[in-house]
């Protein structure tokens, strides 16, 4: 009677128990060992401007068109020429707005009088392709007020990003969420490009 | 004049060649007009607490979608959930971070030690493998918007030759383990760049993967969800645990009465018909084939690991240091026929040709005992695949196949039991038209 009350383990069914157990210790491991390698903040590709040597390729290797990076001004490094390496096509007669005196191909820089002799260079982000030549143009002849940032208003944040895969200078880098630009000369917000840096140790 | 100073300044800029760009080349102006200098926007990246929603959304269409399949047994809310998954993981999401991918960030966070992981992406690989080692792959019926996609365009499922299917059915070991290789060395995101799936969520192509996506919708449309089947490199994952998994869904509410009209209902080909009541092959024939097999494992699993590690470097060029190493041993030894951006970025940076050799062999021998491993992993497979299928076990009811079966509720309507069910819920115990 007794024998016939208890529920009989079955070869096959002790077996699976026995891998199910294993299974859920080993995702359990797996867990333990990604969540300590974690960082709390989520991680964004951002672009290291010192590394970058505008070589084009944001402008067509972003899986979004246009760019998701976009040039950025740091008006404090601006030095405010009138005859802008950035804005200028190199040998340029007439320091004008006209389009064969710009660098720009999609005219995205706006150039506005100050004070003489000073012009101010600002990007309308929406034309601006990331393509960098003005990146290229300021940082050869002047002071590299203008660099490329990836945009997080635009980013979808590919798990492997397209540009920083063909990237030549590998200037790609992922950089927590809560401060994610690398703008030059230093702001709020910038960090040196280390992704451990979001870690609380 | 100061326009002509700025000029000057300019013209001795040229005659100079930078390597570096020097700060304030020309100094900050003194502005008498009272203009203030504007501070560049920067707007913000994808607020913290979205990434909580993220995970809540995925623990509830998780719990949901094993409700569904395994209480509620209900295939059109199921499939109203997998688009809801499809619009919220896949159109708003816009397909990142996905399970699917991230076992490629949790073996880099593994391997790299500069790789921090998110603690998100940990939650995204793990949480849907325990849903699976307890309900099953209820995750591949409503949650993953890749499937989902998928199983959407289904329109005139084909059965495939069983072999074929076998066959096809190994390529996703293929696949997960070079996809471990590339992430473990650092070299690629194999999983995320052949994501045949990802440019329709955020309507825009790399070159080349909008012909592969077209494709795999093609095919799916007459062979039912292809990449879950024949790619997908968590769906792996997946199915060991499902094998083991607590609870599973079921084709019949409660018994089977062999009736047969649940067996074309699945368009996976995951139903699994009873089998003769005796091993109809000669049983000393396959034993001795099962011995064979597994005295020829150890063998093999070394010659796969031996070709393998032979074809690392072949493997490792998709590295950019290994890249980069090889362009610049050509540049130095004069035998480049062109320089590259990235020697030129390499040569402007300052790092010394040696450190990246040493670099480069570093990353040389990574891949040596990764392609080791990998060559022993795929024959491994391959042979397991080749001893599981001597086995023969007595099955006596129509069963779904839980490595494959994915799911989704298509057969409950073929079941005559599941009818019943429904009428007795109905209270309604006879009617006409069955």
């Amino acid at each position: 009677m007794k024998e016939a009350d208890e529920k009989p383990v079955h070869r096959r069914q002790f077996i699976k128990a026995g891998l199910h157990t294993t299974a859920a210790l080993a995702i359990g491991g797996l867990a333990g060992m990604a969540l300590s390698k974690s960082a709390p903040a989520n991680l964004v590709w951002q672009i290291d401007p010192d590394k970058c040597i505008q070589c084009e390729r944001c402008a067509t290797n972003c899986v979004l068109n246009p760019s998701a990076v976009k040039c950025v001004h740091k008006y404090a490094m601006c030095g405010y020429c009138d005859l802008c390496g950035g804005y200028h096509r190199p040998g340029t007669k007439n320091l004008d707005t006209a389009a064969e005196s710009q660098q720009c191909p999609t005219g995205a820089i706006n150039r506005t009088f100050i004070e003489e002799p000073y012009f101010q260079y600002t990007i309308d982000e929406k034309l601006c392709i990331g393509c960098g030549k003005c990146v290229k143009g300021c940082g050869s002849f002047g002071n590299g007020s203008l660099f490329l940032q990836v945009r997080h208003d635009r980013c979808v944040n590919c798990n492997e990003c397209a540009i920083a895969k063909s990237c030549p200078a590998d200037a790609f880098v992922r950089v927590p969420a809560n401060k994610p630009y690398l703008f030059r000369g230093g702001v709020a917000g910038a960090e040196p490009p280390n992704p451990l840096s979001g870690e609380a140790s | 004049m100061k326009k002509q100073f700025i000029i000057l300044c300019f013209l001795f800029a040229l005659s100079v060649e930078f390597t570096f760009a020097v700060e304030q080349r020309f100094p900050r102006p003194d502005f008498e007009s009272g203009y203030v200098q504007p501070e560049p926007t920067s707007p913000a990246a994808r607020a913290a607490a979205w990434q909580y929603i993220d995970i809540a959304v995925l623990i509830l269409t998780l719990s949901l979608s094993s409700w569904l399949v395994l209480q509620r047994r209900s295939r059109n809310l199921i499939f109203t959930l997998m688009l809801f998954s499809l619009w919220y993981f896949g159109f708003h999401r816009q397909g990142c971070i996905c399970p699917v991918g991230s076992i490629q960030n949790v073996v880099a966070a593994l391997f790299d030690p500069a790789y921090a992981i998110p603690v998100t992406v940990v939650v995204f690989f793990i949480v849907p493998l325990i849903f699976t080692l307890f309900f099953g792959r209820t995750f591949c019926a409503a949650v993953c918007p890749l499937g989902a996609l998928q199983d959407a365009v289904i329109v005139k499922p084909q059965k495939i030759p069983a072999w074929l299917n076998q066959v096809l059915g190994l390529i996703p070991y293929l696949y997960l383990g070079f996809a471990i290789l590339y992430a473990a060395t650092g070299a690629a995101f194999l999983v995320c760049r052949f994501d045949p799936f990802v440019g329709f969520f955020r309507f825009g192509f790399n070159e080349g993967m909008f012909i592969f996506s077209i494709i795999i919708i093609l095919i799916g449309m007459f062979i039912a969800r292809p990449y879950c089947r024949f790619l997908c490199p968590y769906g792996v994952l997946l199915k060991w645990l499902s094998m083991l998994s607590k609870k599973h869904a079921t084709i019949t509410p409660n018994e089977c009465i062999q009736c047969h009209l649940c067996a074309d209902s699945c368009p996976f080909e995951a139903i699994q018909i009873p089998t003769p009541d005796k091993y109809p092959g000669d049983t000393t024939r396959t034993r001795r084939q099962l011995y064979l097999l597994l005295a020829l494992t150890p063998l093999i699993v070394l010659i796969s690991a031996w070709s393998f590690s032979n074809l690392s470097v072949l493997l490792s060029r998709e590295h950019y240091i290994v890249q980069l190493a090889e362009q610049i041993r050509l540049e130095d030894s004069g035998q480049a026929t062109s320089i590259t951006d990235a020697s030129k970025a390499f040569r402007g940076a300052g790092a010394t040709t040696q450190e990246l050799y040493l670099q480069a062999a570093q990353v040389q021998r990574q891949f040596k005992t990764g392609s080791w491993l990998l060559g022993a992993f795929i024959a491994l497979v391959f042979m397991m695949k080749l001893i599981y299928l001597q086995f023969w076990r007595r099955r006596t009811d129509y069963e779904p196949d839980r490595a494959n079966c994915f799911s989704c509720g298509r057969c409950y309507a073929a079941c005559p039991k599941e009818h019943e069910r429904l009428r007795e819920l109905q209270g309604v115990l006879y009617s006409e038209d069955i």
